[in-house]
């Protein structure tokens, strides 16, 4: 009787409790390459490091039979799922084991990103060139004539393609350790197997990187042989499409290291994210709403955003909320800033009590929209060609004019918000504003004496012009 | 502590403050900030960060990842979150914690990136196959985008089940104040369940295949058992409901423009409230009930009436139900709600 392996259980429950053979059908590939790994797990003492994860397939009860951690995920996600595994793990043996429908198709992306990214994990490949459990169809490893139960007539390679020779492609990435095929067949072939397998554990003990092995196994039953011709088979017509042999063998080579990234804790992380007041409840405060639009570029967003700072520091509700998406690399964009006395339902404005257009197509779109009593400001170099609703105050002012004067063509924003405080039409406090306008440039302090000239430059101009 | 932060961001400190040990994502619009966010800080923390080759590598590598007991999340958006409905329900059938974040845009098919809410049916009744159901929190502002993110860690763990943000395409992208978490959160042990790759469980099995029925029956019962248990942590807001003669109801974006039509009618002397589930599953049904008693109800959704649908189903009266729907990325301006009230009103007398 053939001793059982180490890293096996005593019994298999799978077909019924207390018995001690396999679920596979006689003359199988599977059970040999199970044992192979299992003698390999044991003997190199990794049955408490080891995670093992099964597949879909003839090979769904691994964890019937390894005496591992085990997992069992979705039909061809076993190598994803290993990479979950391992980058959560980073310490331990993480195996996935594969059948060729399994990674060979569904899977195929999965295992090909894993192996690129050179994850740490043995993926274990059962090439019997054909979908087992299902009932015997085409996998896409059959071979070119291979009759199936879904190419009765023969793999037609005109119409179904070729074999796909997992090995091969796999060696055309950078990132993993080895890759080697083997075959079951014979006594011969699967001493060789033995030793693939226990190097790609070895990779996975030292923690090396992604290691590959392809085992060309024998199907009789799908393949209506005898166990002897099955094997006949693997060796004389699977061999000529699928050659045995290591492909690549980098394990005495030094793991590759990541590039350190500096750790932090969440106090350095968040520490300086401000530290502005609650907002209060105050119900006596109108709600004022926003639009800020102009060209991608103008500062429109950020225009909003130092208004919403300041309310936020001046103990208001408030809420900011762009436009997104395709239409801001290039053409317009706008964001709307509510600011409240009370939380703020909806952060969109639908008619503003004050819009700001910096170019043509927005103040196109948006002046119809502002509400009677509400204020258009607008770049004063644009023609207002268009009726105005009735009550609506304008005010055009010539900020990219301010701005460049001031030695800042790009700060047509800041002139505004020295106009929209000139105009009392934001109605926060003047520190407030100065405090965001100075933090909106914390990454760039030269910016920030430059803006508060354009700031102030824009405040006396609007004063003295439109006041 | 507190900052002026994108509603996709607020998800990641979220996730942080939550103590996620791994994160693996597809970039989507108008998802993609959580995962920026997440790059950024993951590493920097001693965390995981994985961008993945697809979304269905995504969910698997989370289903890994959760199998180890650590707490794991992704974020996409629809046609993401489609191809991730298999593997939700790998992870409910195999009962691991995970977070999968949905900011919401415009379906079917690719639709467009604007906010929608028409994945409601897909988050609440289970998208993926089989007799589960995943949790589902539905923030509403910047700050719940953060607070739900942690509370959904909490009931995956609780339960042992994923559970689903629900977010949309505005909260995602809006910004406001939020205030930090004080403390990471406590997560609990593992090592009953789950794989660590040690002695200690090596018994361990993360499966989802029961061949007998029997066995699987009796899983399945399980299941339901502990979904039913899962009610106790309904939650819900209401909204000036007291003393209302009609009650609107949303969730999500919905809720905040439903939330300034109470306040607009108010500021008319007729008397709204606004009722707003914070768990869409489970159900706040006891919420809901108390919240309408038998007044008129104005349901406000992104969608084509899946919510409406649902207050139906978990209602006890007869109350009239109105509905104000939009689709396609557009937003029901507050205007038209105050106006759909009205009207409703107005037919009651």
């Amino acid at each position: 009787m053939i001793k059982s392996a180490q890293g096996f259980y005593e019994t298999f429950e799978r077909r019924e409790p207390g018995t001690k053979a396999t679920h596979f059908c006689p003359g199988c590939g599977h059970g040999i390459i199970h044992k192979l790994i299992a003698e390999a797990i044991a003997d190199l003492g990794l049955q408490d490091r080891a995670v093992f994860v099964s597949p879909v397939g003839c090979a769904a009860f691994c964890y019937y039979y390894f005496d591992t951690g085990n997992v069992a995920g979705p039909h061809g996600r076993a190598s994803a799922v290993a990479t979950g595994i391992s980058r959560a793990l980073p310490d331990k043996v993480v195996i996935a084991y594969q059948g060729d429908g399994d990674l060979g198709a569904i899977g195929f992306n999965n295992a090909f990103q894993a192996a690129n990214r050179g994850e740490k994990f043995a993926c274990f490949f059962v090439n019997n060139s054909i979908f087992a459990m299902t009932g015997g169809q085409m996998a896409p490893t059959t071979l070119p004539g291979q009759k199936t139960t879904t190419t009765p007539f023969g793999r037609d390679v005109v119409k179904a393609g070729y074999p796909l020779k997992i090995s091969e492609v796999f060696n055309q990435l950078e990132a993993p350790v080895y890759i080697e095929r083997v075959s079951v067949a014979d006594t011969k072939r699967i001493m060789q197997a033995k030793k693939a397998v226990r190097k790609a554990l070895e990779i996975q003990r030292d923690g090396k990187g992604y290691a590959f092995v392809e085992f060309l196994s024998q199907c009789p039953t799908n393949w209506r042989m005898d166990a002897l011709q099955a094997a006949d088979f693997v060796t004389n017509e699977m061999e000529k499409v699928f050659p045995l042999g290591c492909l690549r063998d980098r394990s005495d080579m030094p793991a590759p290291a990541p590039k350190p990234i500096p750790q932090k804790t969440l106090g350095d992380l968040f520490h300086s994210s401000g530290n502005g007041k609650e907002a209060k409840l105050d119900e006596s405060f109108r709600e004022k709403k926003f639009k800020f639009s102009g060209f991608g570029g103008q500062g429109i967003l950020s225009l909003g955003l130092v208004i919403a700072e300041a309310a936020g520091s001046a103990g208001r509700f408030v809420s900011w909320f762009p436009s997104y998406g395709p239409e801001q690399r290039g053409g317009s964009a706008s964001c709307s800033v509510v600011i409240s006395g009370r939380e703020v339902g909806s952060p969109t404005v639908d008619n503003p009590d004050v819009l700001v257009a910096m170019n043509q197509p927005s103040l196109e779109k948006f002046l119809p929209t502002v509400r009677p009593g509400g204020t258009l400001v607008y770049e004063a170099s644009i023609p207002l060609t268009m009726p105005v609703p009735s009550g609506v105050k304008v005010y055009a002012f010539p900020a990219m004019k301010v701005a460049a004067e001031n030695g800042v063509p790009k700060a047509a924003n800041t002139a505004l918000l020295g106009a929209l405080t000139a105009l009392g039409l934001h109605g926060l406090p003047e520190p407030e504003i100065l405090a965001a306008l100075d933090a909106s440039f914390a990454a760039k302090p030269a910016l920030v004496e430059k803006n508060r000239k354009v700031y102030k430059a824009a405040f006396a101009w609007a004063k003295e012009n439109l006041g | 502590m507190r900052a002026f932060v994108k509603g996709n961001e607020a998800v990641t400190i979220g996730a942080v403050y939550a103590g996620c040990d791994v994160y693996f994502g597809y970039p989507i619009t108008p998802a993609s900030d959580i995962a920026h966010a997440a790059a950024d800080y993951f590493p920097q923390l001693g965390k995981e960060f994985l961008q993945a080759e697809c979304e269905t590598g995504a969910i698997n590598m989370i289903f890994g990842a959760a199998s180890t007991g650590k707490l794991a999340m992704t974020a996409s958006s629809g046609p993401g979150i489609s191809l991730m409905q298999e593997g939700m329900s790998y992870l409910s059938g195999a009962q691991l914690p995970a977070v999968i974040v949905n900011v919401m845009r415009v379906g079917p098919g690719l639709g467009n990136i604007g906010p929608e809410q028409g994945d409601y049916n897909q988050a609440v009744k289970g998208g993926g196959h089989g007799n589960y159901r995943t949790i589902v929190l539905a923030p509403a502002s910047v700050q719940e985008m953060c607070d739900l993110t942690i509370k959904a860690f909490q009931m995956a763990y609780k339960y042992r089940n994923p559970a689903v943000v629900l977010a949309d395409a505005v909260l995602g992208q809006m910004m406001e104040f939020l205030t930090y978490p004080d403390q990471v959160w406590a997560r609990p042990e593992t090592a009953d369940w789950a794989v660590h790759g040690d002695a200690g469980t090596r018994k361990n099995l993360i499966t989802s295949i029961y061949l007998d029925p029997d066995l699987m029956e009796e899983h399945n019962w399980q299941l339901q058992r502990k979904f039913e248990t899962m009610n106790a942590d309904a939650m819900a807001k209401a909204y000036k409901v007291d003393d209302a003669d009609i009650v609107l109801t949303g969730y999500g974006t919905s809720a905040r423009i439903a939330r300034s039509a109470v306040d607009a009618l108010r500021d008319e002397g007729i008397k709204a409230g606004l009722f707003r589930p914070q768990t869409l599953s489970p159900f706040p049904t006891d919420q809901l009930n108390r919240a309408v008693r038998d007044r008129p109800i104005l349901v406000v959704e992104l969608s084509n009436g899946q919510y409406r649908d649902d207050v139906k189903l978990h209602l006890e009266g007869c109350n009239e139900i109105g509905l104000l729907n939009r689709m396609g990325g557009n937003l029901m301006q507050v205007d038209e709600v105050v106006a759909k009230a009205k009207s409703m009103l107005k037919g009651a007398n």
